[in-house]
């Protein structure tokens, strides 16, 4: 892999840039491998990666049915943070951020995770009970985490509605600094760029069609373009995890909704740092283009549309402009939808299945891609080992049997 | 936005509607002696289905009653609805 | 101000009676009525308007309409400013007030320019590449990146307008006014369908106002005028004009905006700014239109380089010739009859260029008739002018089209229109979910398989003459009314159009140059400036799903959403990987169609109207006497009752002291009440609380939890038992709606068997609540026909008659600890009794308490608040509620208790907590361990969840869950807080009159 930098840059602007190589191979699918990710996103992708960079293993394929990062690492609204209340959360989000902080200079790719900060309001009493319970416990886990009260989110936000008139008063907020936003489209590129240097396989146009068992462990997956083996099958296809699962005669707890988001057209820079309001749904920030990028909550039925109604848009658009009452005349350019797993305790299922050789990483809601990196990496240590990592281990499918749920509604913006 | 074609009052927007997941999943008879595996399938695996899926709905903002729709996940179609404690109806695929 | 030396001495369709001022970038200009800005400034010679997002090249305008890349103004000032807007459709108003963006120190000599100079050294996504060192210093690219980035500015006030919305629908909805859709909508009405047809411009005719086009011999507008004047006679017919259907959503519901006052240099105070219109279609039309694609050439985005039919639009309908010396561009027909159009207007026209190699047929002699030179077989290589296109280099082009050859000839000129073909709209349709199919021959896709009830007419089906668009108009519309169950009358004919004899448009997505391999710029995407190269480069380094050169090279991510570039970009990609363009497929369409204004999506929801507030019949008492509010889910509470310059301590102190030593009045309004009736009543509280029911005599109440089937409290109250069938349940305020919910749920899926039916009554009664050793006092002073003899009005029962001369329900239960009577009335009638019982109770010193003091009495109870105490992770048995929990009998998440992780002894359990030092208030939420370490991370054992000063005790109290707390009992434990580390220790959760005396005295 030839090495990006200004000086490279600088070197093949005197070629007319005829001369870069290609950021990954497209290869010829290889009959076997050692393992096969299915899903093509930024999870399965970083989970690639690491197995090749800390467990030296590189004859893996990554296979995805459509274009790299197109599903909903593409459609994310990008937010990152490890700002989580329970000690399994904290400490999974947090090894993920510490991963984020060095990522570009990792994968010599810039993702561009700008640590501008993430705020969370609070409008009720309620709210700032929560907020403190959630800012202590953050805290005591060694994680950046402060309280605002409601002059200090007025200085760091001024074009906030900070009245005590407003429908949704502000009386305070947290703030975890080191948080921010990241370019989702990037961080598909730079783990696939970075895993293909190391010798792995990444076949787009790529569909899994079936998983092949011999009783209760996993042969390899039958494709669009033919079969291929492997003794290690790991599924990390948000949106679609029910649909591989069934491929294995599973079931999970899972449910996949539409999510929808949407961009502003392009201004000025107005808004600095990330602002979320989990009692009316409102997530916003500002690309550096300088579109405002907004995320919605979830439509309420199960779908695999990519696809929502207008009324979700609406109510944000609503609490938004409520909230931030100088974006009235700014316009809506561009609204899409993802599809998000959603778990019963909105916490993801890393880890392994009643099939050996079989993995999944998924349930990840609407909260998947700030878990990029540290995802990848424990996922990547469950399948190299066979066992899960130490952050990964509550995270296991089993849990909703015994009952040791990971209630983290709470943290998420969205309401399930 | 779905219009969904309530059985008691007619057709009306989704707007009105609440959602209630996977219709037909049969509370255990006797929870006390299903084991706990059971249980949470009970609880909490669905089948999620890409395609046909049947599941219950109420209207929330109408009629208050439950019942079953029958929708396509990828187009969003509305193949059929019937009350609770009807049968599904056959319907083409 | 200046005349207007480029507006024809006549002609158009402005009025040249109405002449309005406006200002752009500080000038005053003169316009008229009718005019776009865009077709103003271009009257007044003014082609360069804006500077490009990336190189801040100098930009003309491009296009008459909504897929305007270059032409962005800020518009208005103030509370009314706007960014962004594309001067191609602001109307002209008197005093319009337009600015140029993203460009400083002016728009003629822009600093950011120099990005241009450094072009070489920034390809599509060089940032990917760079930034990276040092790690530390991202913060500081990004600041400069993104100053650099952005178009127009935010307003800085709050916008003063007001938008609308409304639902409707309609049997058949023609989107479109054009030829096709007049022509649909005539047929659809005629047959007494309810027909809504909307159309984006200022009046209807589409392509046929910018043209000279003829329908049944005589002019096309004619025709135009004859159809909108059936329609407005029509009574099912609703028609609606500067309407834009922007989202074609699930079970044909569109989306419809429309701009009410943008137009009006003084909006009405009547009128909202925009509209919002819902739709639901039994029927859809799609008649909308297409676009002209620009050609790829080399330096194809200099001021004055446009599009054909743009040029011809602005000669044609606005008057405004684009220049003196026109050269054409094309790969088409349509060139030449715009060329045409614009010589009759009155704008010569010196040169056309056609990449066709021979030019024959009646359009050709035409134009050469006129003058015109016409080259075939032939490109633009190169072109010149700053801020203004001076000229062009034409070589020929090689038959196989990939370069050029020959000499140079160059032609000076002030105006290139340009023509690539056209692309039809089929935005909506793909939004839809109908499928796309490629027209190889004239590079385009169109409409292919409808999703919904969709018809498509016009050319955006692929229509290429008039006359074909009229009889697809007529036929999609008799088609929609049928389907929608309208039959029509009498049989409409499409009138007769000319339909003359094409030649096929020549395919050339990137025209070659003589200069390929160098700096030069072929633009595909004006707005982003995404180049010919930048598509190169993003196939050369892999990215090549037109998805990944869409984000690689941000092509098509514009203002403008790619309605120029898109197709050209995926033919140069197509042509880079020797691939099919159909087996690349498109970039998914998604609404909205042009961008569309916050505040229209948010219409009158905002503020107060964004979420109901609700409020009790007391309200106007509390505010009247100086009540501080909190909201709790909907509603108002009083939250406490300052007297003058009393502290919220002060005052929360002296209502908790009234309430133990003589008596307080509590709102308690806002409690969840859901009335149950029927035989199977007492079945379904057994099923639905953790305790037993049965044994529960009429009259009687009963303090129940309810879980979820995970064995989650979700809910508790007090239930009473009206009569043997009938019972009265309460819930806590925020949970009303869900729990009413819930037992409907159960009774509808579960238990369908059950003779059993619910209602909320939440606002059919009103609640006060005395709390004190003196309630009784009060209430016996109030007036009432009750015995309130312990004997004969026992604690946990209840008993009907007069308060205050008023009907009412008193339930003798206790939130407090202290003697409490919860008086009931029907909610009119919650205003007086409130008074009464103030003014009876005056005597007795009576004070009204809110929120947080009865937070502070229940809490020196050890009474939990669900949604505080529990948090949808907390089982009765963590509670300490076991004797709540029956044994005997199943009920809703008994089953989950028996889970191991349920069953664990160190599960976080609710405690009291007392502070060593008694008057140090633990913060709510503070984290609890057993010893603090002198750094993080430190192992949590639990949380504080509530909090509070008790002047009861004289001290602080505070309940926390903890885990295997209740096995504490008497330790000492850590709270660590900035700057400092509290002690406590584990107590009983109870910290007030353990055996419950004062509330069952």
């Amino acid at each position: 892999m030839k090495s990006y930098s200004i000086f490279s840059l600088l070197r093949n602007a005197l070629s007319y840039h005829q001369n870069w190589q290609a950021a990954w191979r497209s290869p010829e699918p290889k009959p076997a491998y050692d393992v096969i990710i299915v899903g093509g996103g930024g999870h399965g992708l970083a989970t690639a990666y690491y197995l090749a960079k800390e467990h030296g293993i590189t004859n893996v394929a990554v296979l995805e049915k459509g274009w790299l990062g197109g599903g909903n690492t593409g459609r994310n609204t990008t937010i990152v943070r490890s700002n989580y209340l329970w000690d399994e959360s904290a400490r999974l989000y947090e090894h993920s951020l510490k991963l984020w902080e060095g990522l570009s200079q990792d994968l010599n790719f810039n993702v561009m995770f700008s640590q501008r900060g993430v705020l969370n309001l609070a409008h009720n009493l309620h709210d700032l009970r929560e907020l403190q319970r959630r800012v202590s416990a953050i805290r005591l886990n060694g994680i950046d985490s402060e309280i605002l009260n409601v002059e200090q989110v007025k200085e760091m936000v001024p074009i906030l509605n900070c009245s005590p008139d407003s429908r949704y008063p502000v009386l305070g907020a947290s703030l975890q600094r080191r948080g921010g936003v990241a370019r989702h489209d990037a961080v598909a590129w730079g783990f696939a760029r970075a895993a293909d240097a190391r010798g792995i396989d990444i076949i787009q146009n790529c569909e899994v069609t079936g998983i092949r068992r011999d009783g209760d462990r996993v042969l390899g997956v039958e494709t669009t373009r033919g079969f291929m083996a492997a003794p290690k099958v790991a599924c990390v296809t948000a949106g679609h995890s029910s649909v591989l699962a069934a491929m294995a005669g599973l079931r999970l707890p899972i449910e996949s909704h539409p999510l929808q988001a949407l961009v502003s057209e392009p201004i000025k820079p107005i808004l600095h740092t990330v602002v979320m309001s989990a009692a009316v749904h409102v997530y916003v920030s500002q690309s550096d283009k300088g579109e405002l990028v907004l995320g919605a909550g979830i439509d309420a039925y199960t779908s695999y549309a990519q696809r929502g109604s207008l009324s979700v848009i609406e109510e944000i658009m609503a609490s938004t402009v409520t909230l931030f009452p100088i974006f009235s005349r700014l316009k809506m350019m561009r609204s899409w939808g993802g599809i998000v797993d959603v778990c019963p305790d909105a916490s993801p299922i890393i880890g392994k299945t009643p099939i050996r050789g079989l993995y999944f990483n998924c349930g990840w809601g609407t909260g998947g891609f700030k878990a990029t990196p540290g995802s990848g990496h424990v996922f990547a240590h469950t399948i190299a080992r066979d066992e899960p990592h130490p952050l990964n281990a509550p995270y296991a499918l089993d849990r909703f049997a015994n009952g040791s749920l990971i209630d983290e509604h709470g943290a998420a913006a969205v309401a399930h | 936005m779905l219009r969904i074609p309530c059985p008691y009052c007619g057709p009306r927007d989704e707007t009105e509607f609440a959602y209630g997941g996977e219709a037909h999943i049969a509370r255990p008879q006797n929870p006390a002696t299903t084991t706990d595996a059971d249980w949470a399938d009970f609880l909490f695996m669905r089948k999620n289905p890409k395609g046909r899926h049947r599941e219950r709905w109420m209207h929330a903002r109408g009629c208050r009653q439950w019942f079953n729709v029958e929708r396509d996940t990828v187009t969003h179609q509305i193949v059929t609805v019937y009350r609770m404690g009807e049968p599904p109806p056959e319907t083409p695929r | 101000m200046s005349t207007q030396p480029f507006r024809l001495p006549r002609g158009g369709r402005i009025d040249r009676a109405r002449p309005h001022r406006f200002i752009f970038n500080g000038r005053a200009y003169s316009g008229y009525a009718g005019d776009t800005l865009a077709a103003a400034l271009l009257a007044n010679g003014i082609h360069l308007v804006g500077r490009s997002f990336k190189y801040h090249r100098p930009r003309g305008i491009v296009t008459a309409g909504v897929e305007e890349p270059n032409a962005l103004v800020q518009l208005g000032v103030g509370a009314r400013s706007e960014p962004n807007l594309r001067a191609t459709q602001c109307e002209l108003y008197d005093g319009l007030i337009a600015t140029s963006q993203n460009c400083w120190p002016s728009l003629r000599f822009d600093l950011g320019a120099i990005n241009d100079r450094l072009a070489r050294f920034l390809p599509a996504g060089f940032y990917y590449k760079t930034f990276m060192w040092p790690p530390s210093a991202w913060m500081q690219y990004e600041h400069a990146i993104r100053r650099m980035a952005g178009l127009g500015t935010a307003p800085e006030e709050r916008d003063s307008d007001r938008y609308d919305k409304r639902l409707v629908h309609c049997d058949v909805l023609v989107v479109g006014a054009g030829p096709a859709g007049l022509a649909a909508a005539l047929a659809a009405g005629r047959t007494g369908a309810r027909v809504i047809l909307a159309d984006e411009q200022v009046e209807f005719g589409g392509s046929l106002l910018s043209g000279s086009a003829e329908i049944d011999g005589r002019p096309a507008l004619d025709w135009v005028a004859r159809a909108t004047a059936e329609l407005d006679w029509m009574a099912e017919a609703k028609l609606l004009r500067r309407a834009t259907v922007f989202g074609y959503y699930d079970h044909n519901y569109l989306a419809i905006v429309e701009r009410v006052a943008d137009h009006l240099a003084n909006p009405g105070e009547r009128e909202p700014r925009q509209r919002l219109w819902k739709v639901r279609a039994r029927q859809v039309v799609l008649a909308t239109g297409a676009i002209e694609r620009p050609l790829i050439f080399r330096d194809n985005d200099r001021p004055g380089i446009m599009l054909a039919g743009a040029a011809r639009a602005y000669a044609h309908r606005y008057a405004a010739v684009p220049g003196r010396r026109t050269v054409v561009f094309t790969n088409n027909d349509s060139a030449y009859a715009a060329a045409l159009d614009l010589i009759e207007a009155g704008g010569p026209v010196t040169t056309l260029i056609d990449i066709r190699a021979e030019p024959q047929g009646e359009l050709a002699d035409a134009v050469r008739a006129h003058g015109v030179e016409v080259i075939g077989g032939s490109a633009i290589v190169a072109t010149s002018g700053r801020h203004r296109v001076k000229g062009v280099e034409v070589m020929r082009l090689t038959p196989d089209g990939t370069g050029v050859a020959g000499p140079v000839k160059y032609r000076d000129c002030d105006v290139v229109c340009m023509s690539g073909g056209w692309t039809p709209a089929v935005h909506l349709f793909s939004q839809s979910r109908g499928t796309l199919a490629y027209d190889s021959t004239h590079g385009c896709f169109v409409p292919s398989r409808a999703a919904q009830a969709t018809h498509v007419a016009g050319i955006c089906n692929g229509a290429w003459t008039l006359a074909e668009c009229l009889r697809q108009g007529f036929t999609a519309g008799t088609a929609a009314a049928r389907a929608a169950g309208f039959v029509e009358v009498a049989a409409a004919a499409a009138p007769p159009a000319p339909e003359p004899t094409a030649t096929p448009p020549r395919i050339l997505w990137a025209v070659p140059s003589d200069r390929a391999g160098t700096t030069s710029k072929h633009f595909v995407d004006f707005q982003n400036d995404v180049t010919v190269a930048d598509i190169q480069l993003a196939a050369r380094e892999g990215y090549r799903s037109v998805e990944h050169v869409k984000r690689y090279t941000t092509s098509g991510m514009g203002t403008d959403q790619g309605k120029l570039g898109n197709i050209p970009a995926l033919g140069v990609l197509s042509d880079v990987l020797a691939a099919d363009l159909p087996s690349l497929g498109t970039t998914t369409f998604r609404p909205p169609y042009t961008p569309v204004s916050f505040g229209a999506l948010t219409g009158r929801d905002i503020d107060a109207l964004a979420d109901p507030i609700r409020v009790t019949p007391m309200h106007d008492w509390h505010v009247a006497n100086g009540a501080i509010f909190e909201d709790v889910g909907q509603w108002k509470r009083p939250h406490f009752y300052p007297r003058a310059g009393e502290t919220m301590r002060a005052a929360v102190d002296r209502e908790v002291t009234a309430a133990r030593t003589a008596v307080g009045i509590l709102d308690a309004s806002t409690l969840g009440k859901i009335d149950i009736q029927g035989p199977d009543a007492v079945t379904l509280l057994n099923r639905i609380y953790t305790n037993g029911w049965t044994t529960l005599e009429a009259a009687r109440c009963r303090y129940g939890l309810m879980l979820k089937d995970d064995g989650m409290v979700i809910d508790d109250g007090v239930t009473t038992r009206l009569a043997p069938d009938h019972f009265h349940m309460t819930t806590t305020t925020g949970n009303a709606a869900r729990v009413l919910g819930w037992l409907e749920e159960w009774v509808q899926t579960e238990w369908p068997d059950l003779r059993v039916y619910m209602a909320s009554v939440t606002e059919q009664w009103a609640v006060a609540t005395l709390s004190g050793p003196r309630a009784r006092d009060v209430l016996a002073a109030a007036g009432t026909d009750l015995d309130l003899a312990p004997t004969a009005f026992p604690s946990q029962s209840m008993r009907q008659g007069a308060v205050a001369g008023m009907p009412a329900r008193v339930f003798r239960v206790s939130f407090t600890g202290e003697l409490s009577y919860e008086v009931n009335v029907p909610a009119r009638c919650g205003g007086a009794l409130w008074e009464a019982l103030i003014a009876a109770g005056a005597p007795f010193g009576i004070t009204p308490y809110g929120t947080e003091a009865m937070h502070v009495l229940r809490a020196e109870k050890g009474f939990i608040i669900v949604g505080q105490e529990t948090d949808g992770t907390v089982t009765p048995l963590d509670l300490g509620l076991d004797r709540l929990v029956s044994k005997t009998k199943d009920f809703i998440g008994k089953r989950a208790l028996l889970r191991p992780d349920t069953q664990r002894s160190d599960r976080k359990q609710l405690v009291g907590l007392l502070t060593e030092d008694p008057n140090e208030v633990l913060p709510e939420g503070a984290q609890i361990v057993v010893e603090r370490r002198p750094e993080p991370p430190m192992p949590m054992i639990g949380h504080v969840t509530s909090s509070y000063f008790s002047p009861t005790l004289g001290r602080s109290i505070a309940l926390a869950l903890i885990v295997g707390g209740r096995a504490r009992h008497g330790e000492t434990l850590c709270v660590p807080l900035l700057g400092k580390t509290v002690k406590v220790e584990v107590a009983e959760s109870c910290f007030y009159d353990r055996d419950g005396a004062r509330a069952n005295g």
